[in-house]
């Protein structure tokens, strides 16, 4: 199939429809509402469900409904929406049922903005709902990441019978790439044999998240991080660009990683030997392969857009063996490689320092207290 | 010594395939035993039963699937509306039910069962109305009359302060999309009849496709009113039929063609 020019959020909306996507249930709020206006036109005319729900509650809860039918169902939404989803999310975990999220990040705390941000980061892979639960998270950097990733949400999802997550800040879903669109998959016609879908000849299936008896929820998330300890050991998934002989590493994510990718190309074309480490799964993240690096290069910059999220990751697997740095930059705003670039000079040239906290003097420099 | 031929034995009661052989979990006198037995009959009278997918809620009711004998799927406080129209629209051709209280579908999930009507989402809700909030011990609920004491509201509900109940009934009725909802009683034998009749009018609305269908039931609850289980009924009939009269509110076009 040819590449063709494609917006972030329209290339995800029609890989998930090619990916078989059953049912589509979602609320508009910037930067993502073209992937839910896509849903609209595309899904009827297919045959297949949407609703514009009257709210992220309810369309969240529409989505764990379908899911508990078995069917392959998706939402979108962003930063504010996906607050008011977080009950739904963590009944849909607590059932153990497979449905994907969209997360297409924007500015916040509170309303914030509509311009793109990471700062959701915290939300979606260390939790947000209530209880012990993991979310399978991938971050594209590429509407044609954003694709194949979309299709991979939901094969993760059913594989491990949990909600994957699609995180990407606002930049991703309205920019336009040259990208390929998979092939089309039909709906599936078959139903596990888990799902509520009428007892025919069998015993009733009843799905819940319900365990008012403590031994029995204690069991229930035990089971559940044997599960999460699977997914550790196999869905770990890193780009690496010029690593073999880095000194220094970048570690960024989505965005704010491919812009960091230009810093490092520049910074390799003054002779600094530096690489990019871009985590394409936040979680499972990958905490081995940073530790590892960690015994071999000299120091880490972690660069996001927003205050350093991720940066806690990074430095627990770091673990005060190297020094970590922080450059970010919030609120809707995307770095340019430039500021990037300083950042890695900086880090090249020295003094570092495994004292004090990276953000702090992170903050010390971006509102000049030093 | 005389014997009994079996033949002239005539079994003329027994429990319905629809539900389940467990003891309930329900306060003697409490009337959600009467409201799953006449859902069960008429599921097994349409011989629904393996097509039903229920929608259980958060209250008093949320074990509703352990005495219901069918699939089912459990909602958040006051969103099985919403999870009802998830199921619904990717299992069309099956039957869907919630079964909610009034603090669960009146209060916090007034938003998913208002859009739930206006879409004419075509499933079928069973909201029991007893006043309170059951299964906390006995709150304050958006339909707890004025005056009346609860727990959190130990003085009667100060409509000054907490303002007035709300007539669910009469209030989606206001709406285009929905198409056969009526309020019933659970206090006597008559109207405990007129409500197992109303049951097979929903599930014959939502089986013929017409739309969002919808039975409020006035219900006792003497555990948390303080009363033994007579009296209950007898407030039920006394203070709740005034303020929430009986009688159907919405009835489309399409459904009064119905012939059973």
């Amino acid at each position: 199939m040819a590449r063709e020019l494609i917006k972030g959020n329209e290339a995800i909306a029609e890989a998930a429809i090619r990916a078989g996507l059953h049912a589509y249930f979602g609320y508009p709020i910037t930067p993502q509402t073209e992937l839910l206006e896509w849903m609209s036109r595309r899904m009827p005319e297919l045959g297949r469900a949407f609703v514009q729900a009257e709210s992220e509650l309810g369309a969240i809860n529409m989505v764990y409904g379908a899911a508990c039918a078995g069917a392959r169902v998706m939402t979108s939404s962003s930063g504010p929406g996906v607050s008011l989803m977080m009950e739904g999310i963590s009944y849909i975990v607590g059932t153990e049922v497979p449905a994907v999220l969209v997360d297409v990040m924007r500015g916040g705390p509170g309303l914030g903005n509509i311009s793109p941000a990471q700062s959701d980061y915290n939300q979606i892979v260390h939790g947000g709902g209530h209880g012990d639960y993991n979310l399978i998270v991938l971050a594209p950097s590429s509407v044609q990441e954003a694709i194949d990733l979309t299709v991979e949400c939901f094969d993760l999802a059913e594989k491990y019978r949990t909600m994957a997550v699609l995180l990407l800040d606002g930049s991703l879903g309205q920019m336009m790439e040259p990208a390929e669109l998979p092939p089309m998959m039909p709906v599936r016609e078959t139903f596990p044999a888990w799902a509520a879908t009428g007892a025919v000849g069998r015993k009733p299936n009843i799905l819940s998240s319900i365990h008012l008896n403590p031994p029995d929820q204690e069991v229930t998330n035990l089971h559940m991080l044997q599960r999460w300890q699977t997914v550790e050991a196999n869905e770990v998934r890193v780009k690496e660009y010029y690593m073999e002989d880095a000194r220094f590493v970048v570690v960024g994510y989505g965005s704010a990683g491919r812009v960091a990718l230009s810093a490092v190309r520049a910074a390799r074309a003054e002779g600094i030997p530096v690489g990019l480490l871009r985590p394409i799964s936040l979680n499972p993240f990958p905490s081995n392969m940073i530790s590892k690096l960690a015994d071999r290069v000299e120091a880490f910059l972690v660069t996001e857009m927003s205050t350093g999220q991720m940066l806690e990751d990074v430095r627990l697997a770091v673990a005060h063996r190297r020094p970590v740095e922080f450059y970010g930059r919030v609120g809707g705003i995307v770095p340019f490689p430039d500021e990037i670039l300083e950042e890695i000079r900086r880090l090249a040239k020295g003094p570092l320092t495994l004292e004090g906290h990276p953000r702090n003097r992170w903050l010390a420099r971006m509102t000049g207290a030093n | 010594m005389a014997t009994i031929e079996p033949m002239l034995e005539e079994i003329v009661y027994s429990r319905p395939e629809s539900l389940t052989d467990a003891a309930t979990h329900y306060c003697p006198g409490c009337t959600h035993g009467v409201a799953h037995r006449l859902i069960a009959e008429v599921i097994d009278e349409m011989g629904l039963r393996e097509k039903m997918i229920g929608v259980a809620s958060v209250g008093c009711s949320v074990f509703a699937y352990n005495y219901l004998n069918f699939d089912w799927v459990q909602a958040p406080h006051g969103r099985a509306p919403a999870m009802a129209t998830g199921v619904k629209r990717v299992l069309p051709d099956k039957m869907v039910m919630t079964y909610q209280g009034d603090g669960d579908m009146a209060s916090i999930g007034m938003g998913e069962i208002v859009h739930a009507a206006a879409r004419g989402e075509n499933i079928t809700v069973f909201f029991l109305n007893n006043a309170n909030y059951g299964m906390t011990g006995g709150q304050m609920a958006p339909t707890t009359l004025p005056g009346q004491k609860t727990t959190s509201s130990p003085t009667g509900r100060d409509v000054e302060n907490a303002g007035f109940p709300i007539r669910a009934s009469e209030l989606l009725s206001t709406l285009d999309g929905s198409s056969y909802i009526v309020r019933r009683s659970l206090h006597d034998a008559k109207n405990i009849r007129l409500a197992k009749k109303a049951i097979r009018m929903a599930f014959e609305t939502q089986l013929r496709g017409l739309g969002f269908s919808m039975i409020e039931m006035l219900s006792s609850c003497p555990t948390n009113w303080g009363v033994d289980p007579n009296q209950a009924l007898a407030w039920v009939a006394e203070k709740m039929v005034p303020y929430y009269p009986l009688g159907d509110y919405k009835i489309s076009e399409a459904v009064k063609q119905i012939r059973i």
